[in-house]
C-alpha cells in the first residue's frame, strides 16, 4: 500500500493539514503536498482510467510529465477537465474527481474495450468507420464520443478572472533548477536584466532529490543562498509557478503563471499570460525520465524511478511497501538508496546491463540489496493494482517455466533521460542523435536564429544534455556567458546507459500488445510495429495512424521510446526516423488565460455614435456592424421586431423617418491631385464633378472586384469628401493610403478619415423638407437644392452640411451635422417632427426600403467575387478612362463572360418570403457529384410597402431572362420565383426627386 | 512574431501593431498589359525561400507602409526602408550578400 511516511518530506508542513474531497470521499493532506502525493497518501494508487481500453491507470510521474493522473477539478463555474494531479497545488478544500469511467472508477463497463483489444488496433477508426457517410453523423461518431475522451467539458461560463502582461529582459532563464540559477547569476553579475521562470513552486528542480555536493554545500542549502543572491539584484525578477509556454520569432516568448491555482480563495487573477521579449533566451528544462516498455507497464503501482524517489523525499510519501527497481543506467539507483533511507523494501533491483561497477551501483549492494545484472521484467501481476513481476533476461523472449517472481506493490523504472528540447525547438533549433546517451540532445550549430541572425537560445544544463551535475553546472554557467568559475560540484561517477526499447528484447506479440508506450492514448509497441507494416514510414505519418503522442501529455513520456520502436520496425538507426515536431506550448494553458480580459464588455472596442444613449433609452433592439451597434428597430411595447420593422418603413413612407446615418465612412481627400486620384479608385470620373454636387461611386480592386461603394461630395475646388460603406471605413481609407504611400506617391493627394467627427442624420419621406424648413437657416427648395447636390449652413442655430442623397427612393436630406452637437440635433428633429408624427428607423427599414428600390448591399451583394458589371452598375463605369483600379482585370476572359451570374429581382409565385441564402439548382451534377446551379438569393425581405416577398438574387445570365420562373431550394422546399426587374417600388425615380 | 523598426517613426513594433501587405517592388500591370504580364502581377509571387521583399504598414502607429527585407529561414531582418522606391537600396543589397553568401541577389 502507498501512505505517508512518520517522518522527512521536504517540501510539506505536518502542521498544517488541509482537507480535500476526491470522488466525494473526504480525505486529509498536508500543506505542500501536490494532489497526486496527497492522493497516495490516502492509498489511491489507481486514480482513473485510460482513454481508449479504460484500463486501470496510476500515478506515473511526478511532475508536468505524468499522462494518467488526470482529474476533473474544481466544482460548478470552476470546474475544469484533465487537470494533472502532479502540478496541481493541494489547497483547503479542493474538489476532484477522477475522469473518464462509467459508473464509477472501481467498476467500469468500457473496459470491455481492453478485452477486445485486439480488434482495436492502431488506425481502428480509419479502417472501420468508413461508410456509409450518413452513418457517421447518426452512429459512429456517438458512439466513439461516449466511449473515446477524456474528462467532460465544463459547462458554465468561467467565473475566475484572467490577465495579460508584458515583460522585457536581455536574459530569460527558463527552469529554476540549479543550472538555471548557475545561468541566471552569470547573467545577472555581468549587468544583464535577467528575468527566471520556474514552473513549480519551488527552486532548486531535481538536485535536492538527486543529490551531491556544490561549492560544498548540499543541493538545498545552495539553491537556498543562489536564490538570496539574485532576489538582493535589482536587474533580476525572480517568477515561481510561471511556465514557458512556447519560443516565438525574434525573442517572443510567452509565460504562462499560475498566480492563484494554489490559492483560490484571493482576489488574485487566477492565471496570467505573460509576452516575453527576450534578447537572449537559457532554456534550462532539465529532463524527463523515459519509461520502459515491458508488459503491464501501465499497471497501478509501476512508475518512474524518478518520480518514486520524488515522493519519498519531497513530500515523505511511500508509493509502495516493496519496490523493485529495473533500470537499464545508474541513475535509478538513486531511488533504491532513497527507499532504503525511509526504510523502505527494495527487494531487488533488475538492470538490464552487466558487469556493474559504478558508485551508485555499490552503494546499494553495500546496503544488501539483490542487483540482478541483465535482467528485464517479462510481466506483471496485478489489474488494478501491482502484486508482483516475473523476471527473465533481457536478451530473452520471456519467462519461461523457471522464472523468478518477486512480490512488489511498486515498480520504479527507469529507461534513461531526454533532454527537455521542447523551447529550443519551437522557433527552428536542430537536434542531434547522441547514441552513447540514447538521446536526442540539441545541435548547437543549428540554434533558433533571431532578429539579428544570432542565436536567440541556449541550452543549458540536463536541457542540453549535461546530466551530470558538474557537467551541467559548467554548462549553465557557460551559457550564460559566465566569466570567471563556475559552480563546482561533486557527484558519484555513473556507467553508461545501454539502450532498451523492448523489454526483454525478444518478447513476442502477446506481451508487445501489452506494452504502453502512450498511456494517455493507449498506444502499445504492437500498435507502432503494425502502423511500419503497413507502410507508415514516416514518423509524423505513424503519430497521427496510431495517435502516438498526441495526447494532453504531448508524449513527453513516449514519443522517444516510439520513434526508437519505429526505427527498429523499419530498420533505420533512430536520427534516420527522427523526431516529431515539437510546437507550443509546452504544457497546456487554459483558454482564460489566452483570453486574458478579453471577454464580455471588453471582448472587443465598441463603437457608439453621438445619439447612442437616445437609441439605448427608446428601447433600441442592437445589430452589431463592425464595431459599431446600430439600432435594429425600435419595438414599441407588444410588437415584434417585424412589426416594428414594417411600422417603421410605413411611417417613413408616408410621412418622415429618421435615421442615425452617423456610422456612415466619411473620408476628406485633398490636393492639387485629389481628382487623379479619385479617377484611379472610382470606377467613374470623380475630377469632373462640379464643387456642390453628389455623385455615386464604386471602388473595385486591381483584382476587379466591387469592394466599395458610396456617395462623393465635391466641397471644394480641391477637397472631395468620400462617403464609405459602414463597416469599410477604416479599410477603404488604409486602401487609399496603400495606392497613395507605395504607388503614386510623387502625387499631391492627403487623406483623413474623418468618420467620428461628424454626427449623420438621415431626414426621410414626404415631409423631411417641412421639417427642416422648420428648423430654419437654409433654402432647401428642389430649385435651390435639388436631388444629388450639397449645400453648408446653418439648420436651426447648428452648422451643418445637407446633402440631398437618398437610399430609400424618398424624398430625403443627409444632415452632417459636428459629433458634439449630434444628440441635440437628434432631439431637435424628434420634437419639431412630433406633428409629421417622426419616426426613428433602424437598419432593417434601411434594409427594406433599399431593397424595395432595387439598391445593392456591399456585404449582400457583393462577396468578394462580384464585379459592377455583374450588379448591372455599368452606368457608374468610366468607358472614357484610360485606367482605374480594376479596369484591366474586368477585361479578362472569365470577368467578361455572358454566362456570369448578374442581379435580378425575384418574386415568389404566392407572394411569400424567399430563405435569405437559397440556390437555385440547375440540370445535371458536377465533377463532385453536386447539383448544378444557376444562381442563389442575396437579398430578401418582407416588404410593407407591396404587401409580398421581395427579392434580390445573381442568376447566371439573369437579366435576359425576365419572366421565366426557377426554382430555389431551401429548408427542403423547392419554391418557385419569377425573373423581375430590381426596382420593386417607384421605377421612374420620381419620389425621391420632388 | 516578429519585430521590425519603421523608418518612418523608428519605432521598432512588433507583428500586433503592424499590417503585412505581401511581396514588395511588385510593377503594376494595367490597362494595354498582355494577359500573361497581369497574371503575373495579380498572383504570380515568388514566395521565396531565403531573402525576400515585403511591405508592412506600421498599421497601430504611424500608419506609414513600409518596406522589409528578411530571410524567411533564419528570420534575421537585413533592413527595412521607405515605401518609396521601386527597387531595394545599394547598401541593403550590398549587406545582404555579406550576410547571405550565395545569394543570387534582387533581381
Amino acid at each position: 500500500m502507498s501512505l505517508r511516511l512518520t517522518t522527512g518530506g521536504r517540501l510539506i508542513d505536518r502542521a498544517k493539514p488541509l482537507s480535500f474531497r476526491f470522488n466525494q470521499r473526504w480525505m486529509t493532506g498536508l500543506a505542500g503536498d501536490t494532489l497526486a502525493s496527497a492522493l497516495l497518501a490516502n492509498d489511491r494508487v489507481m486514480v482513473g482510467r485510460s482513454f481508449k481500453y479504460h484500463r486501470p491507470r496510476g500515478i506515473v510521474a511526478s511532475g508536468v510529465e505524468e499522462p494518467n493522473a488526470l482529474v476533473g477539478l474544481g466544482e460548478g463555474a470552476r470546474f475544469e477537465p484533465d487537470q494533472r494531479a502532479t502540478t496541481i497545488e493541494l489547497f483547503e478544500g479542493a474538489t476532484a474527481i477522477s475522469q473518464n469511467h462509467w459508473p464509477n472508477l472501481a467498476f467500469d463497463v468500457g473496459e470491455v474495450n481492453s478485452w477486445l483489444a485486439r480488434f482495436l488496433p492502431a488506425g481502428f477508426y480509419y479502417k472501420t468507420f468508413m461508410a456509409p457517410q450518413a452513418a457517421w453523423a447518426r452512429l459512429f461518431e456517438p458512439i466513439i464520443r461516449r466511449s473515446a475522451g477524456l474528462g467532460r467539458a465544463p459547462d458554465r461560463a468561467d467565473a475566475d478572472r484572467y490577465e495579460q502582461a508584458y515583460a522585457f529582459a536581455d536574459l530569460v532563464v527558463v527552469g529554476g533548477g540549479v543550472a538555471g540559477l548557475t545561468a541566471a547569476l552569470a547573467g545577472a553579475r555581468a549587468g544583464q536584466r535577467v528575468l527566471v521562470l520556474e514552473q513549480t513552486a519551488h527552486w532548486g528542480g531535481r538536485a535536492p532529490v538527486d543529490g551531491g555536493v556544490i561549492d560544498g554545500l548540499g543541493p538545498d542549502a545552495w539553491v537556498r543562498n543562489a536564490v538570496k543572491v539574485l532576489e538582493k539584484m535589482e536587474n533580476v525578477t525572480l517568477r515561481l509557478r510561471c511556465m514557458a509556454a512556447g519560443l516565438h520569432d525574434h525573442g517572443h516568448l510567452i509565460g504562462y503563471e499560475r498566480v492563484a491555482d494554489h490559492a483560490p480563495q484571493t482576489d488574485a487573477p487566477r492565471h496570467r499570460l505573460w509576452r516575453i521579449r527576450a534578447g537572449k533566451v537559457v532554456v534550462a528544462t532539465g529532463a524527463l525520465e523515459r519509461p520502459l516498455s515491458f508488459a503491464g507497464n501501465d499497471v497501478p503501482g509501476v512508475m518512474l524511478a524518478s518520480a518514486v524517489r520524488d515522493y519519498v523525499v519531497n513530500w515523505a510519501v511511500a508509493p509502495g511497501q516493496r519496490t523493485v527497481i529495473v533500470t537499464n543506467n545508474d541513475d535509478a539507483y538513486r531511488t533504491a538508496l532513497a527507499l532504503l533511507d525511509a526504510g523502505l523494501a527494495v527487494p531487488a533491483v533488475l538492470d538490464t546491463r552487466e558487469s556493474l561497477t559504478g558508485d551508485l551501483v555499490q552503494a546499494v549492494r553495500a546496503r544488501g540489496v539483490r542487483v540482478l545484472e541483465g535482467k528485464a521484467i517479462a510481466r506483471v501481476r496485478g489489474r488494478s493494482r501491482l502484486r508482483g513481476v516475473v523476471i527473465c533476461r533481457q536478451d530473452s523472449a520471456g519467462a519461461t517455466a523457471m522464472s523468478e517472481t518477486i512480490a512488489c506493490d511498486c515498480v520504479a523504472m527507469s529507461g534513461g533521460w531526454s533532454p527537455v528540447v521542447h523551447l529550443w525547438s519551437h522557433c527552428g533549433g536542430k537536434l542531434l542523435w547522441d547514441a552513447s546517451a540514447a538521446m536526442f540532445r540539441p545541435d548547437p550549430t543549428c540554434p533558433p536564429t533571431g532578429a539579428d541572425g544570432a542565436a536567440m537560445a541556449v541550452c543549458a544544463g540536463a536541457a542540453s544534455g549535461a546530466l551530470g551535475l558538474a557537467d551541467c553546472l559548467r554548462d549553465a554557467h557557460k551559457a550564460a556567458g559566465g566569466t570567471g568559475k563556475p559552480p563546482q560540484a561533486k557527484a558519484p561517477t555513473e556507467a553508461p546507459i545501454a539502450p532498451v526499447w523492448v523489454m526483454p528484447a525478444k518478447a513476442g506479440i502477446e506481451a508487445r500488445s501489452k506494452m504502453w508506450l502512450d498511456f494517455q492514448n493507449d498506444v502499445k509497441v504492437s500498435d507502432v510495429q503494425l502502423a511500419a507494416r503497413e507502410g507508415y514510414e514516416s514518423v509524423e505519418h505513424t503519430k497521427r495512424y496510431t495517435t502516438l503522442g498526441m495526447a494532453t501529455d504531448q508524449g513527453k513520456l513516449s514519443n522517444i521510446n516510439g520513434l526508437a520502436v519505429l526505427s527498429e520496425a523499419l530498420d533505420q538507426p533512430v536520427p534516420a526516423t527522427g523526431t516529431t515536431t515539437f510546437r507550443p506550448p509546452y504544457t497546456p494553458i487554459s483558454f482564460g488565460a489566452i483570453a486574458g480580459e478579453a471577454r464580455g464588455d471588453l471582448f472587443q472596442p465598441l463603437r457608439r455614435t453621438p445619439m447612442h444613449g437616445w437609441h439605448e433609452a427608446h428601447g433600441a433592439h442592437w445589430e452589431p456592424v463592425g464595431l459599431w451597434r446600430r439600432p435594429y428597430c425600435y419595438p414599441r411595447s407588444g410588437e415584434t421586431h417585424r412589426d416594428a420593422v414594417n411600422r417603421e418603413v410605413l411611417a417613413t413612407r408616408r410621412s418622415l423617418g429618421l435615421l442615425d446615418a452617423s456610422t456612415l465612412g466619411k473620408i476628406v481627400v485633398k490636393g492639387p491631385d485629389a481628382g487623379r486620384f479619385l479617377d484611379m479608385i472610382y470606377t467613374g470620373v470623380m475630377s469632373s464633378l462640379p464643387v456642390g454636387k453628389c455623385r455615386y461611386g464604386l471602388m473595385c480592386s486591381d483584382n476587379g472586384f466591387l469592394i466599395d461603394d458610396g456617395v462623393v461630395v465635391r466641397l471644394s475646388d480641391d477637397t472631395w469628401l468620400c462617403h464609405t460603406t459602414t463597416g469599410g471605413a477604416d479599410r477603404i481609407h488604409a486602401h487609399m493610403e496603400d495606392w497613395l504611400q507605395c504607388e503614386w506617391w510623387d502625387w499631391k493627394v492627403h487623406t483623413a478619415n474623418l468618420t467620428e467627427q461628424f454626427a449623420q442624420v438621415a431626414v426621410v419621406g414626404p415631409n423631411a423638407r417641412k421639417l427642416l424648413e422648420k428648423l430654419g437657416g437654409m433654402d432647401l427648395s428642389k430649385d435651390a437644392l435639388p436631388f444629388m447636390t450639397f449645400a453648408e449652413g446653418t439648420l436651426g442655430g447648428v452648422r451643418a452640411r445637407v446633402f440631398r442623397i437618398s437610399f430609400s427612393g424618398e424624398l430625403c436630406y443627409e444632415v452632417a451635422v459636428p459629433a458634439s452637437q449630434g444628440l441635440a440635433f437628434w432631439e431637435r428633429l424628434m420634437a419639431e417632427g412630433a406633428e409629421f408624427g417622426v419616426t426613428p428607423y433602424g437598419t432593417e427599414a434601411l434594409h427594406v426600403m433599399r431593397a424595395e428600390k432595387g439598391f445593392i448591399m456591399i456585404g449582400d451583394e457583393t462577396d468578394g467575387t462580384v464585379i459592377p458589371q455583374d450588379l448591372n452598375l455599368g452606368w457608374a463605369i468610366s468607358k472614357k478612362k484610360v485606367d482605374y483600379l480594376g479596369k484591366r482585370a474586368q477585361e479578362r476572359a472569365h470577368m467578361a463572360d455572358p454566362d456570369r451570374w448578374r442581379l435580378v429581382g425575384l418574386e415568389t409565385l404566392d407572394g411569400s418570403v424567399l430563405p435569405d441564402g437559397a440556390i437555385a439548382a440547375d440540370a445535371g451534377y458536377n465533377g463532385n457529384r453536386q447539383r448544378n446551379t444557376q444562381g442563389r438569393v442575396t437579398s430578401t425581405y418582407y416588404s410593407p410597402t407591396l404587401g409580398r416577398g421581395i427579392a434580390m438574387g445573381l442568376v447566371r445570365r439573369g437579366p435576359e431572362r425576365m419572366g421565366e420562373v426557377i426554382r430555389f431550394t431551401a429548408e427542403g422546399r423547392l419554391i418557385a420565383a419569377r425573373i423581375v426587374d430590381q426596382v420593386f417600388y417607384d421605377k421612374d425615380g420620381e419620389k425621391q426627386n420632388v | 512574431m516578429l519585430t521590425l523598426t519603421c523608418p518612418c517613426c523608428g519605432v521598432t513594433a512588433e507583428e500586433t501593431e503592424l499590417a503585412p501587405g505581401g511581396e514588395a517592388h511588385l510593377k503594376r500591370f494595367g490597362p494595354g498589359a498582355s494577359e500573361a504580364e497581369f497574371e503575373a502581377y495579380m498572383f504570380a509571387r515568388a514566395n521565396t525561400k531565403g531573402v525576400v521583399f515585403e511591405r508592412w504598414r506600421h498599421a497601430y502607429g504611424c500608419g506609414k507602409w513600409f518596406l522589409a527585407a528578411r530571410s524567411s529561414v533564419t528570420l534575421e531582418v537585413f533592413g527595412t526602408y521607405p515605401a518609396q522606391t521601386s527597387a531595394p537600396p545599394a547598401d541593403l543589397i550590398a549587406a545582404i550578400k555579406a550576410r547571405v553568401p550565395g545569394w543570387e541577389g534582387y533581381p
